[in-house]
């Protein structure tokens, strides 16, 4: 659909979402820590936050394994085996790619 | 900089006794230092400690050399924290090179120029609500559908920003927002893993954040040109690598029985959430549950 003439065209509409869309993006980024950076932090609440990562992580991985099928599932597994021997979030990476175009191959 | 208590003590012995020393006994010097600045912080997690990649074990040598006049877990916005996160995101950089490619598929098909693409890519830099909003894209835009759903799918950046501040509360307001323009899903998770492990690097979401933008942008305009020249990128496993880097963080993140609870709820949260309510809003609040979860336990 690019044709050479429209390679490097720049809809004024076009032009104003995606920078409307780049605003919006930019408030949800900073939104959280600017509201925890003006108000002081009980340790309650500072607890809370140090919750964040883990549940965030476990919140991104459940419904996307949940929508995958045997392969991802293995291939996860694969994968949380190679973290716990090797510590290596790169031969994690490498094997959690590798084993789920096999796995897809074979289920 | 991460500073052991026990490091004083070491410095006048072997260097290379003092950096394997210092592996073994970085868990146990976190709870005193990670105490001052992150008292919530403070339980060991030795799933994180083991130097890995070359990268880290260059930062021990460095911690060794300016750490010993330090009396804090100081988080420091410089070079080496910049150069440490491009460095180590660089190969899952070359995943994000596959969803940006895919993305330039989707951008051409819905008709948008390459040079619009590239624009979306580099301000917006939110892969999924790009995503999404080129699927929306019609003849004419419908713009409040389009800005809507951008806040939505984006609307979890917020929690992961703020679960930043423990590290970035002495760092100003120019460094923080501007790094947080360059956050997406892979690079904060690189990040939390870097501070979790107490290394005291400030710039390394901006330098990791870097790496991500360049794959991204660059990847954008090669999938728009390419158009559907290139097949798709589950051929290729790509579409794996979020949930594979996550999974890596899960397994870092671990810290045994105090985790159990908040993951647990998260857990249920996001998956119920994710049955009843279309989007991404199972990640904000999985999230938000877990700590609501951990306020009311602490309470207690």
């Amino acid at each position: 659909m690019a044709s050479d003439a429209l390679t490097l065209s720049l809809d004024p509409l076009v032009v104003a979402v995606v920078l409307a869309m780049a605003l919006i993006t930019f408030l949800t980024k900073v939104g959280g820590i600017w509201l925890v950076r003006r108000f002081e932090l009980s340790d309650r609440l500072e607890a809370g936050l140090t919750v964040l990562p883990g549940a965030i992580v476990v919140a991104v991985i459940g419904p996307e394994l949940a929508a995958g099928g045997p392969a991802e599932w293995a291939a996860a597994g694969a994968v949380l085996l190679v973290m716990w021997r090797t510590e290596s979030i790169l031969l994690a990476l490498c094997t959690g790619v590798i084993a789920v175009v096999a796995f897809r191959a074979i289920f | 900089m991460e500073f052991d208590p026990e490091t004083d003590e070491d410095a006048d012995s072997e260097a290379d006794a003092r950096r394997s020393e210092r592996t073994s006994r970085r868990t146990d010097g976190r709870e005193d230092a990670a105490a001052d600045v992150t008292p919530a912080t403070a339980e060991p997690n030795t799933a994180s400690t083991t130097a890995t990649p070359a990268a880290e074990n260059e930062a021990t040598a460095t911690e060794i050399a300016a750490g010993a006049t330090e009396t804090d877990t100081a988080v420091t916005f410089d070079r080496d924290g910049l150069r440490a996160g491009f460095l180590k995101t660089i190969p899952v950089a070359l995943g994000i090179g596959g969803y940006g490619i895919a993305f330039g598929i989707l951008a051409d098909q819905a008709g948008l120029s390459v040079a619009e693409a590239a624009l979306m890519s580099a301000t917006v830099v939110a892969g999924a609500s790009q995503i999404v909003a080129v699927e929306l894209w019609a003849d004419p835009i419908p713009i409040a559908a389009v800005l809507v759903t951008t806040f939505a799918i984006n609307l979890r950046y917020s929690l992961m920003g703020a679960a930043l501040q423990p590290w970035f509360k002495r760092l100003s307001a120019t460094k923080v927002y501007g790094s947080l323009f360059v956050m997406a899903d892979e690079n904060w998770a690189l990040t939390m893993r870097s501070l979790k492990s107490n290394t005291g690097y400030g710039a390394f979401l901006l330098g990791s954040g870097i790496a991500v933008w360049l794959a991204w942008v660059g990847a954008t305009i090669v999938g728009s040109v390419a158009g559907g020249v290139i097949g798709d990128p589950t051929t290729y496993g790509f579409d794996f690598i979020l949930t594979a880097v996550f999974l890596s963080l899960a397994a870092e993140l671990w810290e045994g029985q105090s985790s159990l609870l908040p993951w647990t709820v998260s857990l249920a949260t996001a998956l119920i959430t994710a049955e009843l309510v279309p989007g991404r809003w199972y990640i904000l609040l999985g999230g938000l549950a877990a700590a609501t979860v951990e306020v009311i336990r602490r309470g207690e």
